[in-house]
């Protein structure tokens, strides 16, 4: 069984096709890379699976579960965490408050009465922020974090579900040149020993080519290309339409 | 295993009680009457952390003040501590109905909706002659455990209700404050996306949170009326509420013992300056609110703040 399922998406915004027959399947412990211009259809794609959009068709499967339609806490509770472009952090928190909030939502019914800084779940958030090397900044207010920390603690954020599919948008956007392969490794690293899916929306290709097992090139609303980093990133059209190389 | 802030309003609570076998009368009721007005601005506080300001707590606060009247002038009940959850519970049926309709509000709106709602029931109270109009009327002095208490230490003793019970309240909304509930209310403040996207209701949150400062807000509502011995439309008159929002500012929101203390201090210049300069009293209160928002913009609790690098 597939972790993701998605068969013949399609959505329009007046009149704009931001999807059109897409389908697209994943599996565990993949690591799909999602490319495109801006307006390709990568950001509504990942909306529809994380319920911020429905389709106008079209059906999507979480581990042959219908999800189609559900709005995102839903979705998330099935095993569905995403990061974003711009880390939705909690900025007057510390990182460690940070990390036990994300634990005490994915946690189900929220206690009213169970210590959020109990020994138990300060040594749980702790071992997260091992795993993203962030636990030298456990203190800190999370305002006052450069651009990478950021990104990562986003993304360890969305790992304390311990999801079956997890969507990366654009993990290494905002994120200095020096900064953005650390980062990359750094998750990768965090990542082993998770079976999540993972796919990432990303427009550096170097990153594409270095981490993704598979890649999925969008074009116009429409899936252009599928398949192994080299060969898609070689493929005409998606030089063409995607990489901006010449053909 | 009993934690820190347990321990540490228990012997609040001690140290006030003896405190208050010395204190003169008057300072009595001012206590008693701070803590009921502090329970209110808990309850506002508690939405604060969550992102919201109601403006409009007087509902509670009349809610549970006439159902404590209510029940002791017409359905015969006189214990005090029976009275006193009956308010609450009161406040709660009051409220309860609008938790979800307010749960999807925030900002200005929330705080409008609330202010309206609070001000519905102060129009209905007037133009209700059956529960004395404009006028209010007035409550038979409670029992406790049945027994009627003697003159000389019914002063006392409501204080001393009134300092276990906002005691109690004031540790049971730390323990709020530090549960998971509490820090996910807090990361809600911060940003509402991200928490509905790890799967918490944000609406559901602002909902619970404006039904628990209910109850808090009705027993502080009964308790006032305890020991005022008369109520009237004017608690849920829109500058009652503003008055609690005024003490949960003052009080800021890292200290639930900052908020009774914010209380007091409150009702401590109201009672002397309206002695003094009756005329301008509220403008010493207004210049003394912008002290504080100048010089401690996280309140008087900010004075106590226990992890720096937090804003809780």
């Amino acid at each position: 069984m597939k972790t993701l399922s998605a068969q013949r998406l399609h959505k329009h915004f007046d009149g704009v096709v931001a999807a059109e027959d897409v389908s697209l399947e994943v599996a565990a412990g993949e690591r799909v890379g999602l490319i495109g211009s801006n307006g390709a259809g990568k950001t509504t794609f990942v909306n529809m699976v994380t319920g911020y959009l429905r389709p106008d068709s079209g059906r999507i499967e979480l581990e042959g579960a219908d999800i189609t339609g559900l709005g995102p806490r839903q979705i998330m509770r099935r095993g569905v965490a995403r990061s974003f472009q711009v880390p939705q952090l909690y900025p007057e928190l510390s990182v460690l408050d940070n990390v036990l909030a994300a634990a005490a939502c994915t946690a189900g019914e929220l206690s009213f009465w169970r210590p959020a800084h109990s020994a138990h779940s300060v040594a749980q958030a702790r071992a997260i922020l091992e795993r993203f090397s962030l636990a030298v900044h456990e203190q800190r207010r999370v305002a006052e974090l450069p651009g990478g920390v950021r990104k990562l603690l986003d993304i360890a954020m969305a790992l304390t579900r311990h999801p079956s599919l997890l969507l990366l948008d654009e993990p290494t956007s905002g994120v200095s040149a020096e900064e953005k392969f650390p980062v990359m490794d750094t998750v990768m690293a965090a990542l082993e020993g998770e079976q999540a899916a993972v796919l990432f929306v990303e427009h550096d290709m170097e990153i594409v080519q270095r981490y993704a097992s598979r890649v999925v090139a969008f074009y116009s609303g429409r899936v252009l290309a599928d398949g192994p980093p080299g060969p898609v990133l070689a493929d005409a059209e998606v030089r063409r339409h995607v990489t901006g190389a010449e053909a | 295993m009993i934690r820190h802030p347990v321990w540490l309003g228990l012997a609040a609570i001690v140290a006030l009680l003896l405190a208050g076998l010395a204190a003169p009368r008057w300072l009595l009721s001012l206590g008693t009457l701070s803590a009921a007005s502090g329970l209110v601005s808990l309850g506002v506080v508690l939405m604060m952390r969550g992102g919201v300001v109601s403006f409009g707590q007087g509902l509670v606060f009349a809610a549970g003040g006439y159902a404590a009247a209510l029940l002791a002038n017409k359905a015969g009940v006189s214990d005090a501590l029976l009275l006193l959850l009956a308010g609450g519970a009161s406040a709660v049926l009051v409220a309860a109905p609008f938790a979800p309709l307010l749960g999807r509000y925030r900002g200005i709106f929330f705080a409008m909706l609330t202010l309206a709602l609070s001000m519905v029931l102060y129009g209905l109270l007037v133009k209700w002659d059956a529960l004395g109009g404009s006028d209010g009327f007035n409550m038979r002095r409670p029992t406790v455990f049945g027994a009627p208490l003697p003159e000389g230490w019914w002063a006392y003793i409501l204080y001393a209700i009134a300092v276990v019970l906002a005691g109690s309240m004031a540790i049971a909304a730390r323990l709020y404050f530090d549960s998971a509930r509490g820090l996910v209310s807090l990361a809600m403040r911060d940003n509402e996306l991200r928490v509905e996207y790890l799967g918490a209701s944000v609406q559901r949150m602002v909902a619970w949170n404006f039904v628990i400062a209910a109850f808090i807000g009705g027993v502080g509502g009964s308790l006032a009326i305890m020991a005022l011995g008369h109520i009237e439309p004017n608690f849920s008159y829109w500058t009652t509420s503003g008055e609690f929002v005024f003490v949960a500012i003052l009080a800021g929101s890292h200290s639930v013992g900052a908020v009774f203390a914010a209380s007091f201090i409150l009702e401590l210049v109201r009672s002397f300056s309206s002695s003094y300069f009756p005329n301008t009293w509220q403008l010493a209160l207004g210049v003394f609110l912008l002290i504080v928002i100048r010089f401690l913009p996280g309140g008087l609790g900010s004075l106590l703040r226990r992890t720096p690098k937090t804003r809780p």
